[in-house]
């Protein structure tokens, strides 16, 4: 038994990427701290709901850590088609909270589709092109087009521009990563250009105001702007050292809407200043770095573009986040990865940190 | 190429997009430091304005209202704590409905409502609004139970003003009501602002409103923290705000009270006044109203009544109503010949009865005349054709030029926020009022009309008070004021308000003394002899009556005139005669002869003040006796 327990202690040791485990822990512990500042004067049972959240999240690391990416390939057709089939079902049968048709409903759980789509996606095209290896021309790169706009579409219409966002980007990493001709890149960027009053015209209302609101906060200052800019004075406020730990007046004296879940980097550099952000910043750099190590040093194309996407998912996540609360990006619900408060973007983003562990850990066996 | 240089070339091509993604996420990542730097280091101490200024708000608070009393102690105005029940309109969307839904759980009336949406018209940006006040212990209760389900509502303790006395000299304390736009442009001229911040009411007539900066007090104010649901988290300072000063009246209320029920539904008005100082003791304005109506917004119907009131209960007649003075403008006449040297007062005439100018009669108010009339005799029988001949020598400048030095026809500069200052007719003062050059003109026949004191010649009874007041006073001109001493709740210090004489005449003591007596002579022998019979202490008056209608020499009969055409009733008294205490201008409206009802009403106060005694029977008219008054046109 003793030796049993010991054989599968090691087993799964072996599997675990200490950098990457240690950036992830930091990074927990900045969350739990700043999500107690956060809400200990409100409502102390956060703290505690999170913790289980991450020791969860670290579980499902650990377990996909285990999975060799010979075994993921095999999952990436099935996990996409049940995403899509989800998706379709959340089209017709979804249940409308806060006006967006968002979750399924299964009987006794609801499930976010979505959600799904944000590691279904990079798997299915990394797998795509996988499949393709040799041959990869033009058409390859229509049809992994195909694969990632008919998802990221059904989830705008939701809408949820939030995650049709990261899944969007999360699908483009694989296809720039897989070699996508900057020609190609540029008539894109032009393209998207060309058809953003289309797309201007399917936002929806409040993401217009949203995207306008950036330009001119101070347009209307309790309305769609009051997030923005109470959010700008609060990081402005912290300064250089910040106001210390439980002294973020603005975020005290509520003032910060959402300050526990999207706009806890707010909390974080209002009370940690400039000093604790750049190592925020910094810790991200490293895990993000990190992670494109281990797609350079991936043993084949689909563990190499599942990483670097992984990878860059991560960079995605956390500029998007950062930049919408310090002001220059619009205001989008997209959490700060492993710092916001929230169980199901946590085990997806950890099931992505398992998925990296995977791919560096089972290369060695793959080479041998 | 074979497969491993073709992956050797992918893995290539792939590890330099890998570089290009890296760059790319160190750029953008620089850029949100760059971001980060200027928010919290280029531009930290603007931020950290914005966010003190999130987290701190100065409320002002109100400080409290001074007391009024009278000059024995007598409270008149002061504060009571009271909840009431206030909306902040700015946070409710829809307030018809808020209304409705508080109804269900404090009682809240018509009238309520139509007070509440007069007052959101007349209110100032952001302040809350009474929808009920004075809240039972029950309904207070009742509410705090509910009041999450009405955000924007809420129950405040405030301090309310009070006339425990009702009624009484209302004209002259004033009522305080919320504070209009009108007012705060007052408060702007006055460099108040600052300190009216927290401040909703403000004194609008009477000595409330004269004295307005002394009542009030200084705002102190609390630095709160707040959050962003502007809920108090904590007190971080507060600055005490200094109570208002306390006002002691010279009104003697009780001397008010006797005063105002004696006019006992009459309309008319009341000037009582010590003339050795200018102090008021009684002011009353007949019919009178409850300041009391006006202290947390008067409701509409309230408002109506005493509006649209044809008696018009809000017009302060002993200050700011104009009557002609009749035949109590005789003595100044006399007075005035005296003193230019017109007239010795053993001159006598054989009253004809009328006195003629060009082809114009002017009657004397006895047919066939008085017989042989001296100035003594001209005041006690009141002899028109006396005042007729004497007018036509002295002249109307010269008539104006005396009457103006006494006080007639200006502003006494009494401590009320306003004044008549009547009108003392003169060919100047043609010239002043009118535009064309035929009303401009200045007749004869006016001079003589100006004698007995009709024509033109109108001011209030505080100008009739105050000018007997110099005339007894040997001239010496003391200001009329109803606020004896400013009082300092905190230290008890007393301010006097006025002691010295403004101004000096030059009168002769002797002329003085001659006019005194024969005032006191027209109280024991003239037609009013039998109201003040029997008084233990001696004085002085003349009767009066102001003409509303000329009847164009037709006989005048009181119970043939609608009641409103009928003259007016004035009486001008003094007592004692050696050394006036008090002086009295009583005039009532529409109720005829002097000695008829004016008179009456100063022997009960002159009673009340001399010997204390009160007399509540109902004043009757009295049979006439006097002979009547006032012109005649005889053409």
């Amino acid at each position: 038994m003793i030796l049993s327990a010991r054989h599968w202690f090691t087993k799964i040791r072996a599997h675990i990427d200490l950098p990457l485990l240690l950036i992830v822990l930091i990074l927990m512990a900045a969350g739990l701290v700043t999500l107690y500042s956060a809400t200990y004067s409100d409502d102390g049972s956060r703290l505690s709901s999170q913790a289980i959240n991450m020791i969860l999240s670290l579980l499902v690391m650990l377990a996909a850590a285990q999975v060799a990416p010979q075994h993921l390939l095999r999952f990436a057709l099935p996990l996409y088609l049940l995403g899509l089939t989800l998706l379709i079902g959340v089209a017709f049968f979804g249940i409308v909270v806060n006006g967006s048709r968002r979750w399924l409903s299964l009987g006794v759980v609801r499930i976010q589709p979505s959600e799904i789509m944000k590691i279904a996606i990079p798997m299915m095209l990394a797998w795509y092109f996988h499949k393709q290896e040799a041959v990869i021309n033009a058409k390859t790169f229509a049809g992994a087009a195909l694969i990632l706009l008919v998802p990221v579409l059904f989830i705008l219409k939701q809408p949820d521009l939030g995650t049709a966002l990261l899944v969007g980007a999360a699908g483009f990493f694989v296809i720039f990563f897989a070699g996508l001709p900057w020609k190609a890149m540029l008539g894109l960027t032009v393209a998207a250009g060309a058809a953003f009053p289309f797309l201007w015209d399917v936002l929806h209302d409040h993401q217009r105001r949203r995207i306008l609101t950036l330009f001119d906060p101070a347009a209307d200052p309790l309305g769609a702007g009051y997030h923005i800019i109470q959010s700008t004075i609060a990081v402005g406020s912290g300064g250089l050292f910040g106001k210390g730990w439980l002294n973020g007046t603005q975020t005290h004296l509520k003032f910060i809407p959402e300050k526990h879940t999207d706009f806890i980097f707010t909390v974080f550099a209002e009370e940690w200043g400039l000093v604790g952000s750049a190592v925020l910043i910094l810790l991200f750099i490293c895990l993000i770095g990190r992670g494109l190590m281990i797609a350079a040093a991936a043993p084949n194309l689909f563990s190499r573009l599942l990483a670097a996407s992984i990878a860059m998912g991560f960079f995605a996540y956390a500029f998007v986040n950062i930049g919408m609360v310090s002001g220059i990006l619009p205001v989008v619900g997209i959490p700060l990865p492993l710092v916001s408060y929230g169980g199901t973007a946590l085990i997806t983003m950890m099931l992505g940190i398992g998925i990296l562990m995977s791919i560096h850990t089972h290369r060695v066996l793959i080479k041998k | 190429m074979n497969d491993f240089q073709h992956a050797q070339l992918e893995l290539k091509h792939f590890h330099r997009r890998l570089s290009v993604a890296a760059s790319v996420m160190l750029l953008f990542f620089c850029l949100l430091f760059a971001n980060l730097f200027y928010l919290q280091v280029t531009r930290h101490d603007y931020y950290t304005t914005l966010a003190e200024g999130n987290r701190i708000s100065l409320v002002p608070i109100a400080p409290n209202r001074g007391n009024i009393a009278d000059r024995n102690g007598v409270v008149l105005a002061r504060n009571y704590s009271a909840f009431t029940l206030e909306i902040a309109p700015a946070q409710i969307h829809n307030l018809e409905e808020t209304i409705d839904r508080l109804a269900e759980i404090v009682t809240i009336e018509h009238k309520d409502r139509r007070r509440f949406y007069r007052l959101l018209q007349e209110s100032r940006n952001f302040e809350s609004i009474p929808i009920r006040t004075k809240l039972s212990d029950e309904e207070v209760a009742r509410f705090a139970a509910r009041r999450y389900l009405f955000p924007g509502v809420d129950i405040k303790a405030r301090l309310f003003r009070q006339y425990p006395e009702g009624a009484l000299a209302a004209h002259a304390i004033g009522y305080i009501s919320r504070i209009n736009n009108r007012d705060e442009a007052w408060i702007r001229q006055s460099r108040e602002e600052e300190n009216y911040k927290g401040t909703e009411h403000i004194g609008k007539i009477g000595v409330e409103r004269n004295y307005e900066f002394e009542l009030h007090g200084i705002s102190g104010y609390e630095q709160l923290e707040v959050n962003a649901h502007g809920q108090t988290v904590q007190v971080l300072d507060r600055t005490s705000p200094i109570p208002g000063n306390d006002l002691r009246l010279t009104l003697d209320s009780a001397l008010q009270r006797v005063a105002e029920e004696s006019f006992a539904g009459k309309r008319g008005a009341l000037v009582a006044l010590d003339p050795r100082n200018g102090a008021i003791l009684a002011l009353v304005s007949a019919p009178t109203f409850d300041p009391n109506l006006f202290v947390d917004g008067i409701r509409f119907d309230d408002w109506d009544e005493l509006n649209n009131n044809p008696d018009k209960p809000m017009l302060n007649r002993a200050t700011n109503s104009a009557y002609p003075p009749g035949s109590t403008f005789k003595p100044l006449m006399a007075m005035a010949a005296l003193a230019q040297g017109r007239r010795r007062p053993e001159h006598a005439f054989n009253d004809p009865g009328s006195f003629t100018l060009g082809n114009h009669n002017f009657m004397d108010n006895k047919a066939g005349g008085h017989g042989f009339v001296d100035m003594a005799r001209s005041i006690i029988v009141s002899c028109n054709t006396y005042y007729y001949q004497l007018a036509a020598d002295m002249g109307i400048d010269n008539i104006a030029r005396f009457m103006g030095q006494l006080g007639l026809g200006r502003r006494t500069d009494i401590d009320m926020p306003s004044e008549s200052s009547g009108v003392l007719p003169s060919p100047e003062w043609k010239r002043q009022r009118f535009s064309k050059p035929e009303q401009q003109r200045w007749y004869a026949g006016e001079t003589i009309s100006v004698g007995i004191g009709q024509g033109d010649n109108a001011y209030t009874m505080l100008q009739m008070a105050h000018a007997y007041a110099n005339l007894l006073n040997y001239g010496r001109v003391f200001r009329p004021h109803l606020v004896d001493s400013v009082v300092n709740p905190t230290t008890g210090t007393i301010r006097k308000i006025e002691s010295q004489p403004v101004r000096e005449i030059s009168l002769n003591p002797k002329h003085v003394n001659f006019i005194k007596n024969a005032m006191a002579r027209t109280i024991r022998e003239g037609g009013v002899s039998r109201v003040f019979a029997g008084a233990s202490y001696e004085s002085g008056g003349k009767t009066g009556t102001a003409q509303v209608f000329s009847l164009r020499g037709q006989r005048y009969i009181a119970g043939r005139l609608r009641e409103h055409l009928r003259d007016h009733a004035l009486f001008i008294a003094f007592a004692p005669v050696e050394e006036p205490q008090i002086v009295i201008a009583v005039l009532v409206e529409n109720s005829g002869f002097g000695s008829q009802f004016a008179a009456p009403i100063a022997r009960r106060v002159f009673d009340y003040h001399f010997l204390g005694t009160e007399d509540n029977t109902p004043i009757k008219a009295m049979e006439q006796h006097d002979e009547p008054e006032g012109e005649a046109d005889d053409p």
